[in-house]
């Protein structure tokens, strides 16, 4: 008989079912094989014109029937793949879950192609384009674009599409929001709130304005001309990370109920930390400080010791600032065994998936455990020498992996961390 | 009975036109007969509540942070500001670097001039996707971007008053202040947290704010009526108003640890979601009165109905049919403030328990005198669009 309790006496939390989107394809399937062959997923923009941009290059979702018709829309489709796939997975009723959800998406604006077709579906009038938009709102007869501007609206639609319960609750901790979503979904039933929850992170808002906002706070890579060695997390030369696409969800169960229904554990999310840093906007703490709390945090929860976490998912975004600041956060935290522990960066291989992110990349970190098969940092070309890291370089490496760290942090000081382990301790 | 693990309601921080903090609100809404604070011209055909003058200097000290933001941003932080102060937390490290935080947020101020400049070509070009990279890439203010997210609320709420335990931003409208009030409460009860900020702003002084409800006509047009009685008016009811609420969420034993007033205890908090295209809304309003756990006798209940035709009727067939219930719709006197509303109400209903009297009747055609002493006040939110949520607020 397993022990259903974790080291606080709190119901154990498995993953019972795993879904992921990226720009590497649709299912764990293809991303697996795509992640583990060292494919990069990164590829020039084609949804809208490039003219002016420094930055032609992404991670964009470009193949699902909703890729070119906004950020609403293609949040929701990439957000329903991946919670159907985890939810089928879980051997549950895809249209009757049962559990609360917990979604991460980008927070949501009316589209430019609507503001365009509003604005320029009545002329006439003498009014500024404010009140032009207000006049020709009220004119509405359908919800659709109204439904788009509700930041409310994807939950609400996923939790009909779904059969989740009660109120759903949407939520961004910027780059750290997939994470956050587990986290919830984690610290729920360790309430007994439910016996499971759905925690997906999804993120389909690429569009010309995302890209440029990022661009203008120099935070993306402008190494276009080989769009499939931009991102390169822990290099010397890297320059920014890649905006991407995807989503990744998890149906998460107290190990309890997941065994007395015979439910195939696929792992356990053991431990979840978080800190915020009240530094600047955008930058970490000199001394990461709040990320090595983040760390630390996540493992005292899951009960875990230094010595006992076997590999780190990173969030290794290819920034210059983020890959030292999670250096010195884990070579503060690991000590001198950082050097020789595998640290890989699924986002060398698919960008930055940014509210999906966390949840897209605890998805490869349970698959990572369960295939014993850790994907490798590609790009690793040229070596930052400042940071000293077992990066898994280029290829990917066979290993038996017991226990995961993966890290999430993000604008607005977010720093959130998720231990998870192959087996019920 | 008291539990040690009670929730209880340490510190209050609101903004609304009518002005700022728990006393000055206090005072404001005790006077029967208040007039509210409306603005017709600035966006006519609607009206809106506007905030009232503010130095943020008072809250956010360094002008530098006050640049960096929108007034949203200003706003929430503003709030954030005056509830740690009233709960004695503000400056003190070891309470804020151990807080946890929970802001229901939507998303700041875009460039207008910027969006209306677009606009305003894209009358005489068909090539309207390289239009807007030519424009946005020149005309957009780099930072710009870091005002509108809908976390760097709770960003800037870390940065100003050191609130580090942790930052989580809920989204969704009226449902994301009920979720951050609930999930708070939950926290703290189950243990997983010793004291929380919880709560949001609302900032609808700007053409973006009105358009998030206008896109479904949900705004009233017309001269300005009480929030119950706007059904049949021209528009869609909702009168909107810009504000902010925050309340500081504590364990009791931490609280009476370090010797802090207890406005109220925070009872039970409940939510849901109707589908209420198939008709779902009654019953669902029906079942969280149920699951709110009312207590026998008067109840005065602080309605954050929005005005929305549907919503609005529906919550207030509900609550007129159960005679007890006394109601006071405060949209009426401070607007719709959207992710704010659900913790406004709280703390207006903690304001109650705390002061031992009711509000008077905010509509003297509507609603109906309590007398006595609140010993349980209810606070609702029925949004607008979506979702649902109450809570019972208890005397300390």
């Amino acid at each position: 008989m397993a022990n259903l309790n974790d080291h606080m006496g709190r119901p154990i939390v498995a993953v019972t079912g795993i879904g992921v989107v990226t720009s590497l394809g649709v299912g764990k399937a293809d991303n697996w094989a795509a992640l583990t062959s060292g494919k990069s997923g990164i590829h020039p923009i084609t949804r809208f014109p490039i003219d002016q941009l420094n930055t032609r290059i992404s991670g964009m979702v470009d193949f699902l029937p909703s890729s070119s018709k906004g950020a609403s829309p293609l949040t929701y489709e990439l957000a329903e793949l991946a919670g159907l796939e985890a939810v089928t997975e879980a051997g549950l009723d895809s249209s009757d879950f049962g559990g609360p959800l917990f979604l991460a998406s980008p927070p949501v604006e009316l589209d430019w192609a609507e503001r365009f077709s509003l604005y320029n579906s009545d002329k006439d009038k003498d009014d500024t384009a404010a009140e032009r938009l207000l006049r020709v709102a009220r004119s509405l007869k359908e919800l659709d674009i109204f439904e788009t501007t509700q930041f409310g609206s994807i939950a609400d639609r996923l939790a009909d599409r779904l059969g989740t319960r009660g109120l759903p609750i949407t939520l961004s901790t910027a780059c750290a929001s997939g994470a956050t979503a587990i986290q919830l979904g984690v610290e729920a039933i360790r309430r007994g709130e439910c016996d499971r929850a759905l925690s997906i992170g999804a993120d389909g808002s690429a569009t010309a304005e995302a890209l440029i906002r990022f661009s203008l706070l120099s935070a993306l890579s402008t190494h276009n001309d080989i769009p499939e060695k931009a991102s390169k997390p822990f290099s010397r030369d890297r320059d920014g990370f890649v905006l991407a696409e995807g989503s990744g969800a998890l149906v998460l169960e107290s190990l309890e109920t997941a065994l007395a229904r015979g439910a195939t554990i696929l792992g356990v999310l053991g431990g979840c930390g978080e800190k915020a840093d009240d530094f600047h906007r955008t930058r970490s703490k000199p001394d990461a400080s709040p990320a090595i709390a983040a760390v630390r945090a996540a493992l005292a929860d899951a009960g875990l010791s230094e010595d006992e976490i076997d590999y780190v998912n990173a969030h290794g975004t290819s920034t210059p600032e983020n890959d030292k600041m999670e250096h010195l956060a884990l070579s503060t935290v690991f000590g001198e065994r950082i050097g020789s522990m595998p640290v890989s960066s699924n986002k060398s291989m698919i960008g930055h998936t940014l509210s999906a992110a966390g949840a897209v990349e605890a998805a490869f970190s349970l698959m990572t455990m369960r295939e014993s098969v850790i994907p490798p940092t590609i790009n690793y070309d040229n070596p930052d020498p400042a940071i000293v890291l077992d990066v898994v370089p280029n290829k990917k490496r066979n290993a038996e992996v017991r226990t995961v760290l993966s890290n999430s942090f993000g604008f607005g000081g977010q720093n959130t961390c998720l231990v998870m382990a192959r087996e019920p301790v | 009975m008291s539990s040690p693990r009670d929730v209880v309601i340490t510190g209050i921080g609101l903004v609304s036109s009518l002005g700022e903090g728990p006393d000055a609100h206090w005072q404001k809404l005790a006077q029967p007969g208040l007039q509210p604070v409306l603005e017709a011209a600035r966006f006519a055909p609607y009206t809106v509540h506007p905030l009232p003058e503010i130095d943020w200097n008072l809250q956010i000290a360094k002008r530098g942070d006050q640049r960096q933001m929108e007034t949203w941003q200003r706003l929430g932080t503003y709030a954030a500001g005056l509830a740690l102060d009233d709960a004695g937390i503000k400056g003190n490290d070891e309470l804020c670097a151990t807080m946890d935080m929970v802001v229901a947020a939507g998303g700041g101020e875009r460039d207008e001039a910027v969006d209306a400049a677009i606009l305003a070509a894209s009358e005489s070009r068909n090539d309207r996707d390289v239009l807007l990279n030519e424009k946005l890439t020149t005309e957009l203010r780099p930072t710009l971007f870091l005002a509108q997210l809908s976390n760097l609320l709770a960003g800037n709420i870390s940065i100003v008053h050191k609130v580090t335990g942790s930052s989580r931003t809920f989204m969704g409208e009226e449902g994301a202040g009920v979720a951050a009030v609930e999930t708070a409460a939950a926290r703290i009860r189950s243990g997983q947290s010793t004291h929380i900020l919880v709560g949001g702003a609302f900032q609808t002084e700007h053409s973006d704010m009105l358009l998030g409800y206008e896109l479904a006509g949900y705004l009233h047009r017309g001269p300005w009526k009480p929030v119950w009685q706007r059904q049949g008016a021209e528009g869609g009811g909702v009168v909107t108003g810009s504000g902010g609420a925050f309340l500081v969420l504590e364990q009791r034993e931490h609280a009476t640890d370090r010797g802090r007033k207890i406005y109220a205890e925070l009872g039970p908090v409940v939510s849901g979601r109707a589908r209420r295209p198939r008709g779902e809304l009654d019953a669902e309003i029906a079942a969280l009165l149920k699951q709110a756990a009312l207590p026998n006798g008067k109840l005065l209940a602080l309605s954050g109905a929005s005005g929305a035709h549907a919503a609005t009727s529906a919550e207030k067939a509900a609550l007129d049919a159960n005679p007890a219930i006394a109601a006071r719709g405060f949209s009426t006197l401070t607007g719709h403030m959207k992710e704010a509303q659900f913790p406004f109400a709280v703390a207006l209903a903690a304001l109650a328990v705390d002061r031992k009297a009711a509000y008077p009747v905010f509509d003297t055609a509507a609603e109906t005198p309590f007398e006595g002493v609140p010993a349980a006040v209810l606070a609702t939110a029925i949004g607008y669009h979506q979702f649902e949520g109450m809570a019972l607020v208890n005397a300390a």
